[in-house]
């Protein structure tokens, strides 16, 4: 690594790209560590012992600083620093901290750079240096890409660890006792005599030392939380209804406001208040970029207000019409537009040059996030100081952006990060704290609270992309021989980084992820990404670039095995190569015992992909009722390095097949007159209960490193259904959502 | 108008079409009946009027024909209902968001059917949408709660 330091420093540092001049000048500005947000904001008689872990005489707070959004982020986060700490979950408070450089996100960086997750080799890993520290260099503080786990697995526990043998040196201190002698058990030092000291007992002595950073991490055999079923730290608020959530947050003399911006994400000509300015309750009507707001004395008041507000909006930002953006997608495909050819195994042409060709289309939708709770931000500028409460997994970039916007510095911006209901990458935007920020603006002193309806959220939407994906194939000897698939979508990393003013050069992985770095020997094999040009805004959708890749890459692999005339699960089981992949196929045919006759009217479809590092097998079970499909089971084999919470785990992996098949059934956006034409629950459905299979789900833990589980279940998902209902109908469905070509019970 | 919630009795002064879901939630402040979709798609304001399940968004406050209990009236923290308690021992929720919607949709169906059946279950929970997928989860909960609800 002082190698790659030394180019870095050299080669870098000037007038190179933007990303990789920022990169190398990110890596060598901040190989100190960056302060410890903690020290400047402790009162008196506590101590910080690191970012993580803060004691004081009445308490136990650890600071979890990947946001929540469902995912059991905070509580795999305590229980990680607990389990070095030596203090039990009830005995802590979570708090998720104030946003700081101190955060950064290490293992985003993994996912950023163009090496394949099994790709162990000097390149690869000297490169993931340099994102990462171009990740501490942005502070990016960020939830997203399944990258809680991976990146909280060695930091929190050290921080617990560090906390704890400091702690007991202030015990030693106090007490005279030798430090060799003293255990801690449940928030307490243990003295020879039996005696204990509480740990909040020896917080004023802690501060005064300094920290013990010497330690050595438990070896696993020993862990009293971490791999045990534990009980999240939230259940019993979740069960209670007293879970506070960013949309239930109040402050006194708080306002409440709704807003409508342009449906078409252009530009508002004008609009006439004069209807709403005279409606019980309101307060004020307010313009905010390319819309208006009503300010009213309660929520409902606020969207009755802002629904009664006639509009005039300006001309959609991109093609008005769905069939267009399809056919941008369609004339994609050209040499000019090509992205990436990151594989390129073989030679593909000489192998379909006189074979039979199988070739095949595939596309997937715009779609929407619709977490549960519609977004919502509490805002208060005052001239030297904005607070913001708002559920968010970009709190540095909210951070900056309110800086911006109020012409304050950032460290004048306070973001307090709130319990969120779901995001599935939702919250990775932050529309609604700039809008709620111009509107406090006017109304400066006074909380605002921006809350949309559910149909300004769904209209407002930054989609999953949409995109289409090109197969031409040849078997050869019963056995897949050439597979030659082109990928054609927008940038997703352009439109969501561009909306935060941040260069995005070079091709963009996400338009190949979940297909080019699959670990499958096909002799003459190709993955080619071509870019799209930007139509509608994109967001990161659950799984992002992989899933609509994981489809289309799974799904023709099906195809060309059965045209080999091969098992679906025997084929992919010989062109898989890496070890842990394979045993997640190996894992997944026992479970569901593959090969065994399901039943009249039934088949099993069998998907494969690896994306975020994390090899997913699954298989599907379907029964065709009289013309309509109804999933009957689902098996998952995932592949995780280690699971931190085996409940947590299969809670997440069940509703992550949910979402991907959902989805894949039933739902999509679609733009006319140069808007989504979806506007709430009934007409962008996801599954219900009724159709909801049973799910059996196993982590294995034969990998090397620890992965994080938000996505990965979802990319093999949606293949694993048109595999199955291709092998209980023989049609193939090559375009989602499927009940567009298929009924579903 | 009166409204009876939880038990205690209050005097709000709204409109008479302004849903039940919003005066409970901004004008009496009781913050666990959830906003979601505000057109009876979602469940996640569901709240039970003379023990029936409503959805509290599509129930204007001039309509409202009996006592309200909401989630926080069902049981506490300190004293789970048998329901609740269920959904603590499964770990229901992830993002919890819908959870209190679909712990009134449950409590109302085993009050009026101690012992459903798998079909029963689909039927009364269908309308209650999880975004995070946590239906096996929800399922084991009811059943669960009702052999706990009959052991009583
Ligand atoms: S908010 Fe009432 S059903 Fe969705
Ligand atoms: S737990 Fe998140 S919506 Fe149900």
């Amino acid at each position: 690594m002082s190698r790659i330091g030394k180019i870095a420093r050299r080669t870098f540092l000037v007038g190179s790209a933007a990303v990789v001049g920022g990169v190398a000048f990110g890596y060598y500005a901040y190989k100190r560590p960056p302060a410890n947000p903690l020290l400047t904001d402790l009162d008196e008689g506590e101590a910080a012992l690191t970012p993580y872990v803060k004691i004081d005489n009445s308490g136990i707070t650890l600071i979890t600083p990947r946001a929540d959004s469902g995912q059991g982020a905070y509580h795999v986060q305590a229980a990680l620093i607990a389990e070095e700490l030596d203090v039990e979950l009830d005995q802590v408070t979570v708090d998720p901290g104030m946003p700081d450089p101190a955060y950064y996100n290490t293992a985003l960086s993994a996912e950023a750079a163009p090496f394949r997750s099994t790709d162990d080799g000097f390149a690869a890993n000297s490169t993931r240096g340099i994102m990462d520290a171009m990740m501490k260099f942005l502070g990016m503080q960020i939830t997203g890409g399944s990258t809680t786990v991976p990146d909280s697995f060695e930091k929190l526990r050290l921080a617990g660890a560090v906390a704890r043998e400091t702690l007991k040196a202030a015990a030693a201190k106090k007490t005279g006792a030798d430090i060799a002698d003293l255990t801690t058990e449940k928030g307490a030092v243990i003295l020879p005599g039996g005696g204990t000291l509480a740990y909040t007992e020896l917080a004023a002595t802690a501060a005064t030392m300094d920290p013990v950073n010497d330690v050595t991490l438990r070896d696993p055999s020993t862990w009293r939380l971490v791999g045990k079923e534990m009980e999240r730290v939230d259940i019993v608020a979740k069960s209670t209804g007293t879970q506070a959530y960013g949309i239930d947050f109040e402050i006194d003399g708080m306002v409440h406001a709704s807003v409508r911006t342009s449906p078409c994400r252009g530009m508002m000509n004008g609009f006439d208040a004069e209807a709403a300015r005279q409606m019980r309750g309101v307060i004020d009507i307010v313009q905010v970029k390319d819309g208006v707001a009503a300010v009213a004395d309660n929520t409902w008041r606020a969207i009755q207000a802002v629904n009664a507000i006639d509009v005039d909006w300006g001309p959609a930002a991109y093609p008005s019409e769905q069939a267009e953006h399809w056919q941008a997608l369609s004339d994609s495909f050209n040499a000019d537009q090509q992205d990436s050819q990151f594989r390129d195994d073989g030679d593909v042409e000489a192998a379909l040059d006189g074979a039979e060709a199988i070739t095949a289309e595939y596309r997937a939708p715009y779609l929407a996030h619709a977490p549960l709770e519609p977004i919502s931000a509490v805002v208060q500028v005052t001239d030297d100081r904005v607070d913001v409460w708002t559920g968010t997994q970009i709190p540095r970039f909210v951070q900056t952006n309110v800086a911006k916007l109020t012409g304050l510095d950032t460290d004048q911006v306070f973001v307090h990060v709130l319990m969120m209901g779901g995001s599935f990458g939702h919250r990775l935007e932050d529309r609604v704290v700039r809008e709620a920020t111009e509107i406090a603006m006017q109304m400066k002193g006074t909380p605002v609270k921006l809350t949309y309806s559910r149909e300004e959220d769904t209209i407002q939407n930054d989609t999953r992309q949409i995109a289409m994906a090109r197969g031409r194939g040849a078997v050869k000897d019963g056995k897949v021989d050439a597979y030659d698939l082109g990928i054609a979508m927008p940038s997703v990393v352009a439109s969501q980084m561009g909306r935060q003013g941040l260069p995005t050069p070079g091709p963009d992985l996400q338009i190949v992820a979940g297909a080019w770095e699959q670990p499958m020997q096909i002799p003459n094999y190709r993955v080619t990404g071509y870019r799209a040009p930007e139509l509608a805004p994109i967001s990161s959708w659950r799984s992002v670039g992989a899933s609509t890749n994981g489809f289309f890459h799974d799904v023709f692999l099906d195809e060309l095995i059965h045209a080999a005339g091969a098992d679906p699960m025997e084929e992919r089981l010989r062109l898989c190569w890496h070890d842990p992949s394979h045993k997640t196929l190996e894992a997944v045919a026992e479970m569901s015992n593959w090969g065994s006759d399901p039943g009249p009217n039934k088949g099993r479809g069998v998907a494969f992909c690896m994306s975020f590092g994390v090899p997913t097998a699954e298989v599907v079970e379907v029964t065709n009722q009289n013309g309509a499909i109804r999933i009957d089971k689902v098996w998952v084999a995932v592949e995780v390095g280690r699971v931190i919470d085996p409940v947590n785990f299969d809670n997440m992996v069940q509703g992550g097949i949910v979402w991907a098949l959902g989805h894949a059934m039933n739902s999509e956006i679609t733009i006319a007159d140069g808007m989504a034409e979806q506007r709430n629950y009934f007409d962008f459905e996801g599954m219900r209960l009724s159709q909801a299979p049973d799910i059996f789900v196993k982590g294995l833990e034969n990998g090397d490193t620890v992965r994080g589980m938000g996505e990965p279940m979802v990319p093999p998902a949606a293949a694993a259904l048109s595999n199955a209902i291709f092998a209980a109908t023989g049609q193939r469905i090559r375009k989602m959502p499927m009940n567009r070509h298929i009924d579903f019970v | 108008m009166k409204l009876t919630v939880n038990g205690t009795a209050h005097e709000v002064d709204v409109e008479d079409d302004m849903p039940l879901l919003w005066v409970l939630r901004d004008e009496l402040n009781i913050k666990g009946v959830k906003y979601g979709c505000g057109v009876a798609q979602c469940g996640a304001c569901t709240v039970h009027i003379d023990g029936e399940a409503v959805r509290s968004c599509q129930t204007a406050a001039a309509d409202v024909w009996g006592e309200v209990t909401t989630i926080e009236g069902l049981g506490t923290p300190d004293a789970m209902h048998a329901v609740q308690q269920a959904w603590v021992d499964h770990q229901v929720a992830q993002c919890g968001y819908c959870q209190s919607g679909q712990m009134m949709q449950a409590a109302a169906l085993l009050a009026e059917n101690p012992a459903p059946t798998d079909t029963d279950i689909d039927i009364a929970m269908n309308g209650n949408l999880c975004r995070c997928g946590t239906y096996n989860r929800i399922r084991a909960a009811v059943k669960t709660a009702a052999t706990k609800l009959q052991e009583a």
